[in-house]
């Protein structure tokens, strides 16, 4: 068996390189893939915690994750279809008309 | 050095490599396709792990519907560049933000959680679909309930949201 | 809830409605008695609640007398509330029903409802002569005060809570003598009454403070001020500290002094009778100022400690009797004549308290309550009757005379003939004078005698005073007679009298009739002497004296003689209009002390009044004003304030308070130009902040 602590790690780096990912990527769509991936990392320690404790409800919340996530990635990109619409771009940087 | 030691190391590799690649290429379609790449293995960390349904819906659901929403968007726009995106001085501080973040959260769980593994002894059984769906649809009825609603309020969201502006209209 | 469980016969539940049914009364009368008011039968409404609250109050407290003779007199204690209780001192609202403290009673709210009956009719025409009709309901609304607070004061179970009824009295006393504040007796503009009230009751406190500073000593060394746990101890701190008693007895002397006009406070009584005849008869001659003898009776068990005390009672007392005798003599005024009487007879009974017969003194306050009354309103009646014969007389003559001529209806010089014209009233008076003048079989005989026989046996100086101001009391008496009733009308007023109403005339009658027969009541006889045997189930067993035909038949002759000397001098030939009493060139410079009550207002006046304004006058001219206002004030204060507020105002406030507030707020803009910046509008530059708190956060607790 693999110990809990090396997945923990694992989703750890993973979690920082998606962060990484959204603070250095200005294309909307690869921020969102690093929003994806940082979800993904958290649902790993949920799954390695719920096996190391022997319960079911880890699991069943990383269920509910991922049906947010679905719907959150279906108005998302509707978003972003709409905004490139109106603005021919999907540069987030360009998106700043609500700066004070 | 276990076989499942081996597979979690080469599987890690895996996946840690795909998240690199995904967050630095320029392409946005190799930025989904590592993507989904890191969710398989991730997937199969799930297996690991025992969780054999949430590895099948991670499957399904990130690495088949949501990539493949992403992939469609992608297409649609006709937007898989971007001008000079990437350049490394602004990348300075996030670099040494997200090394931060890396080298304390791994910290904190080797600090935490590194005490032995004591699994139950049945291992997968206490996660099999079969328990899975009685407890979602049992137990966790109206969570069901209300996350298909959720589902229904996006899509009639996504479907408002794209549907092209009439003319005449502002 | 207003009935205590503690009990022994339920009757004894009832005690505490003797003063809940006064209350009542007043209480109905404010609050429906304006409505009543504006009925043509509102007077009679008005009059009724109050008399019925009396009666009331009469009714339980005979209720409580049998049933207290049902278990022979043992007393008995109705606990309402608690009322004080910090620390040791355990002092609860309760009723004592004793056969002293029923008899007292009984004789309050007696007469005190015949009296109540008498001001309907009374009260009907004073408040018309003073055009004021609005303060018939308030006369009567205090008058149930009073009766409330008399029944406190007769029935509590501890000096506190007779002080609160002591007190309630007092007030009551001074509400009803200022009743007319703002007119005289004929209705004009004056100050007079209200100073009256003021001075009663400025001098009762100097009496209360003498009460406080006893019920204070028996806290001190007692623990209590409750009757039985005081009482337990009495003879205990006595063999300890004998100082004690006698300085706890001569502090509640103090207080009767006050309460019951004894030298030296009685001054206050002559000029109580500013207030309405009614209440002169029932607060300031029946009821409240016997409140002294009460209380040196149920405080028997101290005073028989005490040789000492019981000498200065007695011969204080006695003094008083003789002293206020002769000032009496020398009046004009008839209700003056009977204040001094009454300063008189209770010197008499506290003469006979002080000596220890406190059986004798009770018996004269009760025989004394209803003659006294009776004469009190006899003599109201006279002065209606006479006022009716100066309005009668005035319209008769149509233009000359008015109301407003200086005429005085209670100045017996103006009187005379009035037999003719009051037939019943007349008659009425002559009981009352005959009782007060000790004539058998009289009630006043039997319990001055008593009081003369105690004083014969125990305190032979108080007994040749008392025999003296008993001749005077006789003298005065048939003075009046003589001067009021006999002769020829010497105003017209006297000449036009009317007879007053039945209203007035039938409690006049009732008390007549108790002036006769009440000293059979106690009858010194064997098998008799019923009040005695009844009383002493409270104060204990004592002799009583045997009958002695020696001083009775001195103290009848001694009366008759009296009357005697006043026949002949002012019956065998009247006064006539502005001649000058016949007992002015006989006596000369001692006539003159009598006639100006031996210039003891005067006397006072210089002492202590006088003494008092220059006290007052140098408070404020030289403390208040030169001190404070000049120099204090204006020199000190207001320089010192000015000087504060300019080092405030310069140095502080604008040099260091504005300075910090506008460094306070140039930090702000500055920091907000600064934070400005921050809101870019890159999203990635609010994830980086983001980032930040979290990598901050798991920093501090990986490090915690």
């Amino acid at each position: 068996m693999i110990p809990t602590h090396f997945y923990l790690a694992l989703s750890a780096i993973l979690f920082s390189i998606g962060a990484l990912g959204v603070l250095v990527r200005r294309n909307a769509l690869v921020v969102f893939m690093s929003i994806e991936l940082m979800l993904n990392a958290a649902n790993l320690t949920m799954v390695a915690f719920a096996r190391q404790y022997g319960l079911q409800s880890g699991q069943i919340f990383v269920f509910f994750v991922m049906a947010v996530a679905a719907a959150e990635v279906a108005v998302g990109l509707a978003l972003i279809v709409t905004i490139y619409r109106s603005r021919q771009t999907i540069d987030i940087d360009d998106m700043n008309r609500l700066k004070g | 050095m276990t076989f499942e030691l081996v597979l979690f190391f080469i599987l890690a590799a895996i996946a840690v490599a795909t998240a690199v690649g995904m967050v630095l290429s320029k392409n946005s379609v190799y930025a989904a396709l590592y993507l989904v790449t890191n969710f398989i293995s991730v997937a199969i960390f799930y297996l690991l792990l025992d969780a054999p349904f949430i590895s099948l819906a991670q499957v399904t659901v990130y690495a088949g519907a949501i990539m493949v929403l992403f992939l469609f968007v992608i297409m649609l726009l006709g937007a898989e560049k971007i001008a000079p995106e990437l350049n490394w001085r602004d990348m300075a501080i996030p670099l040494v933000l997200a090394a931060a973040l890396m080298v304390e959260a791994g910290l904190l769980f080797v600090q935490r959680f590194s005490q032995p593994f004591t699994a139950s002894a049945d291992g997968a059984a206490f996660a099999d679909p079969m328990s899975m769906s009685v407890t979602l649809f049992v137990d966790y009825l109206l969570p069901i309930q209300v996350t298909g609603v959720l589902l229904l309020v996006a899509m009639v969201g996504a479907i408002v949201l794209s549907k092209p502006e009439k003319k005449g209209q502002a | 809830m207003f009935l205590s469980e503690t009990v022994l016969n339920p009757i004894f539940s009832l005690a505490p409605w003797i003063v809940y049914f006064p209350v009542i009364g007043l209480l109905l009368n404010i609050i429906f008695g304006g409505w009543f008011m504006k009925h043509t039968w509102g007077e009679t409404a008005v009059g009724a609640v109050a008399s019925l609250a009396s009666f009331s109050a009469f009714v339980v407290a005979a209720l409580l007398a049998v049933a207290l003779n049902g278990q022979h007199g043992e007393a008995a204690l109705a606990t309402v509330a608690p009322w004080i209780h910090i620390g040791t001192l355990h002092l609860d609202w309760a009723f004592r029903v004793d056969s002293l403290s029923t008899t007292m009673m009984l004789v309050v709210s007696g007469v005190g409802t015949l009296i109540h009956i008498y001001a309907i009719g009374y009260m009907h025409e004073d408040v018309r002569f003073k055009h004021d009709i609005a303060r018939y309901r308030r006369f009567f609304v205090f008058l149930n005060l009073f009766i409330a607070a008399m029944m406190i004061l007769v029935s509590g179970n501890s000096y506190m809570m007779l002080f609160v009824g002591w007190e309630g009295v007092g007030l009551a006393s001074f509400l009803l003598i200022g009743f007319w504040y703002d007119m005289d007796t004929l209705g004009r503009p004056s100050w007079a009454n209200s100073n009256a009230a003021k001075k009663a009751f400025i001098t009762n406190r100097v009496g209360d403070f003498g009460f406080l500073l006893a019920a204070m000593m028996m806290f001190w060394k007692f623990g209590s001020t409750d009757f039985d746990l005081v009482f337990a101890k009495v003879a205990e701190v006595s063999h300890h500290e004998p100082w004690v008693i006698l300085w706890i007895t001569i502090f509640l002397l103090v207080g009767v002094a006050g309460k019951s006009a004894q030298i030296p406070l009685y001054i206050w009584l002559p000029d109580a009778m500013a207030g309405p005849t009614p209440v002169s008869a029932l607060i300031h001659a029946a009821t409240m100022v016997t409140a002294g003898v009460y209380l040196v009776t149920r405080s028997a068990p101290i005073y028989m400690l005490s040789h000492d005390a019981q000498y200065i009672v007695a011969t204080v007392g006695a003094v008083t009797g003789l002293f206020a005798a002769t000032i009496a003599v020398g009046q004009y005024d008839l209700k003056k004549v009977l204040a001094y009487s009454t300063i008189s007879q209770l010197g008499f009974m506290v003469a006979a308290v002080g000596m220890g017969a406190f059986v004798a003194g009770m018996f004269h306050l009760m025989t004394h309550a209803f003659f006294k009354a009776l004469l009190f309103l006899s003599a109201g009646s006279v002065i209606l009757g006479m006022e009716r014969g100066h309005h009668h007389a005035a319209h008769h003559h149509g233009g000359h005379g008015d109301h407003h001529e200086v005429f005085d209806p209670g100045d017996m010089r103006n009187m005379g003939g009035l037999r003719k014209t009051m037939p019943v009233t007349f008659w009425l008076y002559i009981i009352g004078t005959l009782a007060l003048a000790g004539i058998p079989p009289f009630a006043g005989f039997w319990s001055k005698d008593e009081i003369l026989l105690d004083a014969s046996l125990h305190f032979p100086h108080v007994y040749w005073i008392l025999t003296a101001a008993a001749f005077l009391t006789a003298f005065y008496m048939g003075r009046q007679i003589w001067m009021v009733f006999f002769g020829a009308p010497r105003h017209e007023a006297a000449a036009h009298a009317q007879e007053s109403p039945l209203i007035i005339t039938l409690p006049l009658m009732a008390l007549a009739a108790l002036s006769v027969v009440g000293g059979f009541f106690n009858i010194p006889a064997e098998g008799f002497h019923q009040l005695g045997h009844w009383l002493m189930h409270t104060i204990g067993e004592m002799e009583i004296p045997p009958f002695s035909l020696t001083v009775a038949g001195v103290s009848t002759a001694l009366a008759l003689v009296a009357i005697f000397f006043s026949w002949l001098l002012y019956g065998r030939t009247p006064l006539k209009t502005g001649q000058p009493d016949p007992l002015k060139k006989p006596l000369g410079l001692l006539f003159v002390g009598m006639e100006n009550k031996w210039f003891i207002d005067e006397a006072y006046k210089f002492a202590f009044i006088d003494r008092y304004y220059d006290l007052a006058d140098f408070l404020a001219q030289k403390v208040d004003w030169d001190f404070w206002h000049e120099w204090f004030h204006n020199s000190v204060i207001a320089k010192g304030f000015v000087g504060l507020a300019r080092f405030l105002a310069d140095p502080i406030d604008l040099g260091l308070i504005d300075r910090v507030s506008h460094l306070l707020s140039d930090l702000v803009s500055a920091s907000a130009g600064g934070l400005r910046k921050l809101q870019t509008g890159f999203v990635r530059s609010y994830a980086l902040s983001v980032l930040l708190g979290v990598v901050a956060i798991l920093g501090y607790l990986l490090l915690k």
